[in-house]
């Protein structure tokens, strides 16, 4: 057993060391809904009565189940397109741009509608990977808050009307186009056209996330205002500087492909990259990390000195820890060997100068980091914004045209923008809904959604990436690219602007065909790499550094959650908001993350840290420009003790969709207007006071709703462990089971061996361990493995099995009663002291029903409902169950879901359908055609949950039989497999010696293999591959050391 | 004995490869002759009509307006080229049938081109012969009367039965009366406890069957024969004339769905199929006994197809989109939503017959609901049929089947082996 302790929230560690899980006791979180009153218990019911009640249950169901059957119709195509089988899926290669956010991505289309992104494995960008926001992207699709037509001055306008009106407008005075980062060539090319023809109007680029720092810093360092790219691949050591790499900083997903090649270890090949990071906050990034240091983001320049320093004068840093100094020095060694990477996630000329030059030190240009193919992923310069404002605030602005941003809610001073804009004549946005900006502006002309229109990207010179549409625009919309055309004065549409600009570009026809094809467009070979020459002012930097002052103040980060990121949409798409956080583990809301110990400091009591009561305190946060506003907190431990932070996202108009909708009971607050201004860039922290309330808000978190109550499920070690003895695991494991390997359970011969897993140990165990009979499997048999040291937490695969699974989202009030229905959760865990932020260590764990060979669900089913298939599948048949929930309380994994209520009109009851205000959009008839048509939607009173996507085994299987052939490995792949974005999920046919999970069980990564609770005799289809922690040690739990927990809970 | 047998095998062995070597030469001249009819049907049918202008004109005698033979040869083999040449007689045709062109067909020799003109040059329409009525139903009331015969004798029977028992009771009563043996008390039937209870059984058994089978078949739709909005006779299409089921339902072998043809499918063939000429050989006539104008059925067809029957062209939009609109029929086979049932499955991989699950399809006029499409229908099937193990090389991966197959101990593989009645193998 790992001697680590591993604990979930506070309260949970607290109990671990007093044997007494309230969790546990406090299961039921619901009063009964019934009276247990004395009256009840003493009443008699005669048998009259009783007989009464009985005939009329009878009479009314068979009312209720009228006998008639509908008539159903069949209806045909009219005239069938050629391409589509009712039936069948039709995939198209596309893009995903959403600001400078790129994936390469294929749509899935069944009979005419998109219903499934996946990635596209042709791009050698992002590989085949997602992210869950690009997961949940096909919802946003068929959002009922979408605009459905244009609009003028508040009312429903043609195009040519509002066409004629804005080209009259357009010429007086000086104008703006302001747009987010683009990728796409030919969009750019039609704004040169347009600013052409009107050169009074500019276009400038806004990112709420801004990267304007780093943009500059390059021009000044390299001469070239661009980003470059990043080799996480090639990276020995990698330090990061407050950079959520693996979750929202640049382009996570091509980010956490590279990274997680670099972690891949076994016992044959013992090299793994080491990763410093040095951060404000938690961050998925921070959890991954070997070496973790926490600091104010006022500190992060003097980080980077310091770093500089070490490495080049070889100085000894002085910072505010002593971890932070051991750290640095330690880094700054390790970045001399060779093969290293410096990022750093601040917007700051200075400190981005630094970096750069610590990059040009270590020799990391044109190894791990690329000048030569550059990223185009953001482009927008904060001045720019700032000066527009203030132009058109001054009244010599007569246009104003907003494509792809939203300054109204995300601009650091919005109440000075939107009273800009209405001195503003013309005003024009091209939002898909009516957000904050678009409801003061005086046109409307609603853009298609992107699944919806031909585009293009260049997320990379001279890598570019085609987007063709999945569906036919839905509602009166029209691409901006059009309506810019047309204001232009062009006669031709975008589509054939399009295909001209491509067909100009790529030659014939055959090789236009096969780009759209493939998606990408690509050049030949590896990727150029290339380095730059250093001519920034380090020096001059440097001292603009030192002459900051050391800031006392409580500082408060504007942050992106993993799942709602800057906002946009993404705030009313009900799949991210349901998504835990995967440090917070909490839904729907935002608030405020603070240390264990600040909490303390605000006297936020046991409310503030225990999970089992959602009632959170909530303080008031000042800013020190005035902004106010009340938020729970979370205590997150891993924060620094003098930062707090919000995410972005939150506080949104009610306008925006019912989702998103905001005000003082719900929707969180909005955190951009703690973004402050410098002069030059913006920048995502300000000092705060916090003052406590006596109030509480509920907040929904998901960690502790199934405990494992206490039970080791979790191996880490670190390498040095690892390399000292690779067997260490496989000893572990064989202290658990070993001794139930033959029958008799001991037997005299094997006494005095020490125990340890091998080939017959496993066999003897999984015959011998059970009073069952051994099941032989033939031919195909299901398996999975999930590598702990490439899992990052990013929460991918839980919206891609949503998208997939047709799993249900129950809104707010029932994931605070436990009843979400996510398939696939990502536990997370923290080992550490909760007074010290750096000694924190955080794992985290997908898991998912294990489909257990001899699975305690099944034994205890009464009817039969869940049962085990030829295949190993754990198999569950809705309309069986009854609803007993015996298999779920027998679960030790904690895996099945109970649908409480009707989350979706399926069930036989007419209007039964559960409504809380925010999700319910997704009854909507337009929101449920991105339901799966093969899988069941199911109804209230059942148990679910994961299946291994059975809908795409047996569709591999059939594809198989229909050429005759055995299944290809690789050939069935699970969502949430194909949704990863670090390649986490292997899975495959467990009896064909060839395929990857067998290769992986039995070879390649025997040393590292475990299953979760293997000494239940669970047998489980899911094996996981022990963290390898690239550090001296993993911090324990020490109690005595542990002043906080000591003295406060 | 044996002797004989050998005897007998040799000569049947003999006189067999006589008979067949005989057949072969009798099939000689069939092979070597190119078959008009059959070449016609395959290619050319689905334009022309021998006697009547199609989408293409009418066959018979065209080549009476042929320049000369040549010129016909390389017409059929690429009419386009000959238009191209500016050639008058091609040009006129042209521009005749709506500047349709006519697909080439450079791939028929000449013989077959002339044994195709062959046989539309003798084509003779078929002549409508009235059916002798009467004659084939009289046998089915016969059949009918005598089982009413049967009822009324069983009654009369039971009656009589009942008579005599009345009789036998009342004069033993009398004679027990005459003898002075006291006689038990009387008492009506409906009083009797025994009656009662077993009445009371009964009646609990019978409602108790009816409940169950009723509750159970809740939902079950078998024989459902609804009526459709066009009256569509597979007897007709897959029957007489020998269409095959997937040249409609094409998605039987790629998808879940066999799917519903288009109507733009249908008109392939009846945009020169404009009357039903059948009406002789097999009258319609609906479950209801109602005659059916097959005729005007067609005609039904094209207005959903936005076909033009005068113009021989659909009627179109401004943007050229054919108006058409799809034809709402009344789905007949009803899965819940809660099986995956997929057709490519069991048509294609299973090799099944669309016959087993639908019945003669090509019998039917009306289509109705064959199976009952119950759990236990589909289980059963599975467990009986046997998958096909060796001619598929997906199977070669369950070695110990394979080994016992090769032993003798087993023939074959059924579905339920195969763990085809698994929860999750259509429930997910």
């Amino acid at each position: 057993m790992s001697q680590k302790q591993y604990w979930t929230d506070l309260q949970d560690l607290k109990n671990i060391n007093e044997n007494h899980l309230p969790v546990a006791t406090d299961e039921f979180k619901e009063e009964l809904p019934f009276d247990l009153s004395d009256s009840l218990f003493s009443a008699t019911t005669p048998r009259r009565d009783f007989l009464k009640f009985l005939g009329f249950s009878t009479v009314a169901a068979t009312l209720v189940a009228s006998c008639e059957m509908p008539v159903r119709k069949a209806i045909p195509y009219a005239i069938k397109p050629e391409d589509i089988t009712p039936g069948v899926p039709n995939y198209y290669a596309s893009t995903f741009a959403d600001g400078g956010d790129y994936c390469a991505i294929v749509i899935k289309t069944r009979d005419g509608r998109p219903i499934k992104i996946e990635g596209n494995d042709m791009s050698s960008i992002t590989q085949g990977g997602t992210s869950a926001r690009v997961q949940a992207s096909v919802l946003n699709l068929y959002d009922k808050a979408r605009i459905r037509h244009p609009f003028a001055d508040g009312k429903e306008a043609t195009f040519e009307a509002i066409d004629r009106m804005v080209k009259e407008g357009i010429a007086n005075k000086s104008g703006y186009l302001i747009t987010g980062s683009l990728l796409s060539p030919t969009t750019k090319d039609i704004i040169a056209q347009f600013t052409a023809k009107y050169p009074n109007v500019k276009h400038i680029v806004f990112d709420s996330i801004s990267y304007s720092g780093m943009l500059q810093a390059n021009e000044l360092s390299y001469g070239k205002r661009t980003l470059p790219t990043y080799h996480f691949d090639k990276a020995q050591t990698i330090v990061s500087i407050g950079a959520d790499f693996l979750g929202t900083w640049l382009s996570p997903v091509e980010f956490a492909k590279g990274y997680a090649k670099g972690r891949r270890i076994s016992a044959k090949e013992l090299k793994i990259s080491k990763h410093y990071q040095v951060e404000p906050l938690q961050t998925i990034t921070g959890a991954a990390a070997d070496h973790r240091g926490t600091c104010k983001p006022s500190e992060k320049s003097k980080v980077a000195v310091a770093l500089y320093n070490a490495i080049v004068n070889g100085t000894a840093p002085n910072l505010s820890t002593p971890h932070l100094n051991t750290l640095i020095t330690s880094a700054a060694a390790d970045l001399k060997k060779g093969n290293g990477m410096v990022v750093c996630g601040c917007n700051d000329v200075e400190i981005q100068v630094v970096v750069n030059a610590i990059n040009d030190k270590i020799g990391a240009n044109g190894t791990t980091i690329n000048w030569a193919t550059t990223s185009n992923y953001r482009q927008g310069i904060d001045k720019d914004m700032v000066d527009a404002v203030a132009a058109m605030e001054a009244g010599s602005v007569g246009s104003v045209f907003l494509h792809g941003v939203n300054p109204a809610y995300d601009y650091f001073d919005s109440k000075k923008f939107t009273d800009a804009l209405a001195k503003v004549p013309v005003s024009v946005s091209f939002a898909e809904r009516l957000d904050e900006t678009a409801q003061k502006c005086k046109y409307i002309i609603p853009d298609h959604n992107f699944l919806e229109a031909w585009g293009d990207a260049e997320p990379k010179t001279n890598y570019f990436s085609l987007q063709q549409p999945g569906i036919s625009p839905l509602f009166k919309t029209r691409a901006i690219q059009d309506t810019l055309l047309t204001w232009a004065g062009a006669t031709q549409s975008y589509a054939d602007f399009w295909k001209e600009y491509w067909m100009k570009k790529l030659g014939s026809q055959d090789a236009f065909d096969k780009a759209l094809q493939n998606g990408v467009i690509e050049p030949a070979g590896a990727m150029p790499n290339g380095g730059g020459a250093f001519t920034g002012n380090v020096a001059d930097a440097i001292g603009k550094i030192d002459a900051r002052k050391a800031n006392t103040a409580v500082e408060l980060v504007v942050y992106q959650k993993v799942g709602i990121g800057y906002g946009g949409a993404w705030s009313n798409n009900p799949w991210l908001l349901e998504l835990p956080d995967p440090i917070t583990r909490t839904t729907w809301d935002n608030y405020l993350c603070v240390s264990p110990k600040r909490a303390k400091a605000l006297n936020a009591e046991l409310t503030g840290f225990s999970e089992v009561d959602a009632a959170k305190r909530v303080v008031t946060v000042k800013a020190a420009n005035g902004y106010t506003v009340n938020l729970p907190i979370i205590v997150v431990p891993g924060m620094h003790n003098d930062v707090v932070a919000v995410a972005t996202g939150f506080g949104r108009d009610a306008k925006v969709g019912r989702a998103a909708a905001s005000d003082a009971t719900k929707g969180g607050k909005n955190a951009y207007p703690f973004v402050t201004f410098n002069g030059n860039t913006f920048e995502s922290h300000s000092d705060v006071t916090i003052t406590g309330t006596a109030e509480t808000y509920e907040v929904a978190l998901t960690q502790t709703h199934s405990s494992y109550e206490a039970r080791p499920v979790m191996h880490e070690f670190t390498l040095e462990e690892f390399t000292k003895d690779p067997e260490v695991l496989l000893k572990e494991r064989g202290v658990e089971i070993a001794e139930f390997a033959a029958v008799p359970w001991i037997e005299e011969g094997k006494e005095g061996k020490e125990p340890i897993i091998d080939k017959e140990t496993e066999e003897g165990y999984r015959a011998n361990g059970t009073l069952y009979t051994n099941y032989q499997y033939e031919g195909v048999k299901w398996g999975m493995s999930i590598d702990l040291n490439s899992c990052t937490g990013c929460g991918a695969c839980i919206v891609g099995c949503m998208a997939e699974n047709n799993i249900s989202v129950v809104g707010k009030d029932h994931v605070l009663k436990n009843h979400e229905m996510h398939w696939l959760r990502i536990d997370r865990y923290f080992s550490g002291m909760t007074d010290n932020p750096d000694t924190i260590q955080t794992v985290f764990q997908p898991m998912l029903c294990q489909h257990c060979d001899n699975a305690p669900c099944e034994n205890v089913c009464p009817v039969s409902a869940t049962n085990h298939s030829s295949e190993g599948l754990n198999q569950m048949a809705y309309n069986r169950c009854i609803g007993t929930k015996y298999c779920a309380n027998n679960c030790p994994y904690k895996v099945r879901h109970f649908n409480w209520m009707d989350w979706n009109g399926a069930d036989a009851f007419a209007d039964n359908l559960y409504e809380d205000g925010r999700r319910d959009d997704l009854n909507d008839d337009l929101t449920r055609m991105v339901l799966n048509p093969d899988v069941t939607v199911r109804s209230r009173g059942v148990m679910e949950k994961c299946t291994f996507c059975v809908q795409r085994l047996q569709d591999a299987k059939l594809t198989a039989k229909k050429a005759g052939r055995p299944v290809k490995d690789g050939e069935a792949r699970t969502a949430c497999q194909q949704a990863c974005p670090s390649d986490a999920i292997t899975f495959g046919n467990v009896k064909d010696k060839e395929s990857r999970i067998a290769k992986i069980r039995n070879e390649e990564q025997r040393e590292r293999t475990f299953y979760v609770l293997e000494h239940i005799h669970t047998l489980p289809n899911i094996n996981y591959l022990a963290k390898i922690r690239n550090t001296e040690e993993i911090h324990s739990h020490d109690e005595s050391k542990d002043d906080f927990l000591k003295y406060h809970i | 004995m044996p002797e004989s047998i050998t005897q007998l095998y040799r000569i049947c062995s003999r006189s067999a490869f006589a008979l067949f070597i005989f057949l072969l030469l009798c099939n000689v001249p069939a092979i070597a002759a190119p078959d008009g009819k059959a070449l016609f049907m395959s290619n050319c049918a689905s334009c022309h009509n021998p006697v009547k202008d199609a989408t293409g004109p009418a066959l018979q005698n065209i080549d009476k307006t042929f320049p000369n033979k040549e010129w016909g040869y390389n017409w059929i083999h690429n009419s386009a080229k000959v238009i191209a040449s500016g050639d008058k007689t091609a040009v006129d045709i042209f521009n005749k049938f709506n500047k349709t062109a006519m697909t080439a067909f450079p791939q028929l020799t000449n013989e077959e081109i002339d044994a195709i003109l062959k046989y539309v040059d003798e084509y003779k329409a078929p002549v409508a012969a009235t059916p002798a009525a009467g004659a084939a139903t009289a046998g089915a009331e016969g059949a009918d009367s005598n089982g009413w015969l049967y009822t009324v004798i069983t009654l009369s029977l039971l009656v009589l039965v009942a008579i005599l028992w009345r009789a036998n009771t009342t004069l033993r009563r009398a004679a027990n009366e005459k003898e002075g043996i006291p006689n038990e008390k009387e008492m009506p039937l409906y009083r009797s406890k025994l009656m009662i209870a077993i009445f009371a059984i009964l009646v609990f058994i019978f409602a108790g069957y009816w409940l169950v089978n009723g509750a159970v078949n809740e939902g079950r739709q078998q024989n459902y024969k609804p009526l459709q909005p066009i009256f569509y006779s597979h007897k007709v299409h897959a029957g007489i004339n020998q269409i095959n089921c997937l040249y409609c339902h094409a998605g039987a072998e790629k998808s879940r769905q066999a799917m519903i043809p288009s109507s733009n499918v249908c008109m392939n063939c009846h945009k020169q199929i404009n009357s039903y000429s059948g009406e002789a050989e097999h009258p319609l006539v609906t479950a209801e006994g109602k005659k059916v104008n097959g005729t005007e059925q067609i005609q039904m067809l094209y207005r959903y197809a936005g076909w033009n029957p005068e113009k021989k062209d659909y009627n179109r939009d401004v943007n050229g989109n054919i108006l058409a609109t799809p034809i709402k029929w009344v789905k007949i086979h009803n899965l819940p939503d809660h099986v995956y049932f997929n057709h490519s499955q069991h048509v294609k991989v299973g090799k099944v017959q669309c016959q087993s699950c639908h019945g003669q399809i090509q019998e039917m006029d009306e289509v109705y609901q064959f199976a009952a499409l119950s759990m236990g229908w589909c289980i059963n099937c599975h467990r009986q049929t046997e998958v096909q193990f060796t001619n598929n090389n997906y199977y070669s991966i369950f070695e110990k089947y394979h080994a016992e197959i090769k032993s003798g101990k087993r023939a074959g593989v059924t579905e339920a082996e195969m763990g085809g009645t698994e929860c999750q193998k259509c429930h997910y």
